[in-house]
């Protein structure tokens, strides 16, 4: 039988997996993809809540965080796509140009 | 049974390729391991119900945004590997502590939910929703409760379109 309680730690080990992204790679691309994957995440999380209470509220609010994301990942690649232009790199560890 | 033999493989095949999409060297492989991910988290969004959503997943994740992924890596094409210049005050130890940390706390809350089992969540008292079918519930809840939330989603997708053309554009 499957409880809420598998796709909550399903959820759990793909927000640990996309943190593990965002904190050891150096590609800002690889960055932003271990950020979908976070939102998926959340998502798994709302939609098994969802079906558990058997409404369809968490798949409205799934709904809002997919638009959010599809926002986030435009903008993003249009501020990795300028930073390109201007320094010739993608690496995070070379974005410093604020740092004092 | 054939519900969780279901939900192991779909969730053995969305771990398993988020692990590739972050390990992979090639980053246009890491973008095509990120369409087998999504594929699989709609498969578990068909398994929970949400067939709409599932739609919604393949149509907007695995067909939009993944393009656009696509996009920016053929057009950011590196002379040399974007992780060869490697910054000293970088502490990637820190980054797997801190991961590690977070797992503790999740174990820890997943262990004291089975220690301590609470009472089943009632389900709170919604309106009836005059319609049946996962999308006409959905489209039903968006535009009656959610109206002025889906209002603002259309209205900050328009600015993110602005702003990334204006981003991305060379000169205005």
């Amino acid at each position: 039988m499957i409880t809420p309680t598998h796709y909550m730690l399903l959820s759990a080990a793909l927000f640990i997996i996309g943190v593990i992204g965002v904190m050891v790679r150096r590609n800002i691309i690889i960055i932003f993809m271990s950020i979908e994957l976070i939102l998926n995440a959340v998502n798994i999380n709302l939609v098994a809540f969802s079906a558990q209470l058997q409404n369809q509220i968490g798949q409205v609010f799934a709904v809002f965080v997919i638009a959010v994301a599809a926002a986030e990942a435009a903008v993003g690649l249009g501020i990795i796509l300028a930073f390109y232009r201007n320094k010739e790199t993608i690496n995070i560890d070379e974005m410093n140009l604020m740092r004092s | 049974m054939a519900q969780a033999i279901a939900f192991y493989v779909i969730a053995a095949c969305i771990l398993g390729f988020g692990v590739l999409v972050i390990s992979t060297r090639d980053t246009v492989h890491s973008v095509l391991f990120l369409v087998l991910d999504f594929l699989f988290v709609a498969a578990l969004y068909v398994l929970l119900g949400a067939q709409f959503l599932a739609a919604i997943q393949v149509l907007v994740y695995a067909g939009g945004i993944v393009v656009l992924y696509l996009f920016v890596v053929m057009l950011v094409n590196l002379k040399r590997p974007p992780e060869a210049h490697q910054d000293p005050h970088r502490q990637t130890k820190l980054g797997f502590g801190l991961a590690a940390a977070v797992l503790v706390e999740l174990g820890a809350i997943a262990a004291y939910g089975y220690a301590h089992p609470a009472a089943a969540i009632a389900a709170p008292a919604t309106a009836a929703i005059p319609v049946s079918g996962n999308t006409e519930q959905v489209g039903w809840l968006l535009y009656t409760s959610y109206l002025i939330p889906f209002e603002i989603a259309s209205m900050l997708l328009l600015v993110a379109m602005i702003g990334a053309i204006v981003l991305a554009k060379r000169e205005l």
